[in-house]
């Protein structure tokens, strides 16, 4: 089992929709919401999943489908 | 004596004790060191710490570490130069450089890794650890060597030759990876979480991020203990940027100076500009970019302390601004040719920055503004020797010397009078 730690940006079309529902549903991933913002114009989730290394590389690629935008919460660790 | 007393979530407020950790295990927000500061309360005098040595550890009391457990080799105390050349160019009537140029490994990252090397070795670290495309490789493996410690430093593969050269000499263990700058982000953060290492800028990161204060105490203090009206400072990850507001402010809950409204303004690379992106658009939100700029060492695309730098500029009345890779070089020049520094990219970044910041109208031309120069020229010679005039060759004897001077000049200069 892994966990990865996960920041999910939605545009303003996919506000409403159940992503991170879905991707439950979808993949055997547990989701864990640990903070977010979400605005009418905008939103960001940071979340925690847990699963196989390939489930979770699985899940990822289709949320990325879905044109929302994942990036490490690490942040860059390559400084100058 | 350090009174750091714990790590505190800036996000949920959460806290720990003074551990190697630099995530909230709650929220995932980045930590913080907490001091306690009305412990310090007529402890810490300006003549207490104009009696200390002349680095950055004269202000120890205001670092997470004892002064006499600090792995030093001379770090900090730069010079602050009134700079009347180059302000007459842009405008500016009282204008200072903070030239970190001179540190021991020739850049600001000097200050960062000097208390991230105390740190890591008080917790009993034995390996210190960076991901790198310059600075902060030479400065690790510098401090490795100074604090008798291994050191493992991970730069990308097509680094430049004098880069490598200016970490492969203190000894450290040189990791090239072969991939792109996406790939070595994810080989580190996975090898931070694998092996016990202290990696300076992830597990030993708040503590690390606190060596940046001493810019703005020192700049306090080399002005005759008053603070700046307004600090220009180049962003990459935003952490210097907000640290530099954060010295000058603990100067001020101290009493060692008077509380002064300093605006804190930041500038990036065009070509890697996120912070300033969100500024420009009005927004919190930092839309990562992938870099593409001739200043690497600013080119962090998902900057950790972006929102925070953000929020530095915007609650100091400061703001933004990004410039050309060719304004870049027009910067480095400049600053070179007015005032005698040669600094790297970042500087040209900072020095083009604060000319658009005056011809916008957001420094003032009689503001007390302070330029922030970190790093030192010689590192990135390559970024700006296309755009330098080559020498005159000419043979040994005066006439060759005059045909090549008066092609180059136009005129020859006045002889002796006879």
């Amino acid at each position: 089992m892994a966990t990865v730690r996960i920041k999910f940006t939605f545009a303003e079309q996919l506000i409403k929709e159940p992503i991170i529902w879905k991707l439950a549903k979808e993949f055997d991933v547990i989701t864990n919401i640990r903070r977010a913002d979400v605005t009418d114009e905008r939103g960001w989730v940071i979340l925690e999943l847990e699963g196989e290394q390939d489930e979770i590389e699985r899940s990822l690629d289709w949320v990325r489908k879905q044109s929302v935008r994942v990036d490490p919460v690490y942040e860059d660790v390559v400084e100058g | 004596m350090s009174v750091a007393r714990k790590l505190r979530c800036r996000e949920c407020g959460r806290e720990y004790q003074l551990e190697p950790s630099n995530v909230c295990e709650f929220c995932f927000g980045p930590l913080e060191v907490v001091y306690d500061y009305a412990a310090l309360a007529g402890l810490v005098t300006r003549e207490r710490i104009e009696a200390g040595p002349p680095t950055m550890w004269r202000y120890a009391d205001l670092l997470p570490v004892d002064a006499e457990n600090a792995v030093d080799i001379g770090t900090g105390y730069t010079p602050l130069l009134r700079a009347p050349n180059l302000g007459r160019e842009l405008g500016l009537s009282r204008l200072y450089i903070k030239n970190d140029c001179v540190n021991p490994t020739w850049s600001f990252k000097d200050r960062v890794v000097s208390v991230a090397s105390s740190v890591a070795r008080d917790f009993e670290f034995d390996t210190l650890a960076c991901a790198s495309t310059g600075n902060l490789a030479n400065s690790v493996a510098a401090h490795a060597a100074r604090a008798g410690m291994q050191a493992r430093v991970f730069i990308p593969a097509d680094l430049e030759q004098g880069k490598i050269i200016g970490s492969a000499v203190y000894g450290p263990t040189l990791v090239a990876v072969d991939g792109s700058y996406d790939d070595v982000n994810r080989l580190c953060s996975e090898l931070g979480d694998k092996y016990p290492w202290a990696f300076v800028n992830i597990n030993v990161r708040p503590y690390y991020a606190e060596g940046s204060k001493t810019l703005g105490h020192e700049v306090c203090e080399q002005l005759g203990w008053r603070a700046p009206d307004h600090c220009v400072a180049p962003m990459a990850s935003g952490s210097l940027f907000t640290k530099i507001y954060k010295g000058i402010k603990e100067l001020a809950w101290l009493g060692l100076i008077d509380w002064h409204p300093t605006r804190m303004s930041g500038a990036q690379a065009l070509g890697c500009s996120p912070i300033a992106e969100a500024y420009e658009r009005d927004s919190w939100n930092i839309r990562p970019q992938k870099p593409k700029t001739i200043a690497k060492s600013l080119a962090i695309g998902n900057p950790a302390d972006g929102y925070y730098a953000l929020k530095t500029m915007r609650s100091t009345n400061g703001s933004a601004t990004a410039v050309t890779d060719e304004e870049v070089i027009e910067g480095i020049q400049l600053l070179a040719q007015t005032e005698g520094i040669f600094a790297e990219t970042a500087g040209g970044v900072v020095v083009s920055g604060l000319r658009r910041l005056v011809r916008e109208g957001r420094v003032e031309p009689d503001e007390v503004v302070v330029a922030f120069i970190t790093g030192a020229g010689l590192k990135t010679q390559e970024a700006v020797a296309p755009a330098l005039q080559p020498a005159l060759t000419v043979e040994a004897n005066i006439e060759s010397f005059e045909r090549a001077l008066e092609e180059r000049e136009g005129v020859l200069p006045l002889t002796k009078a006879v």
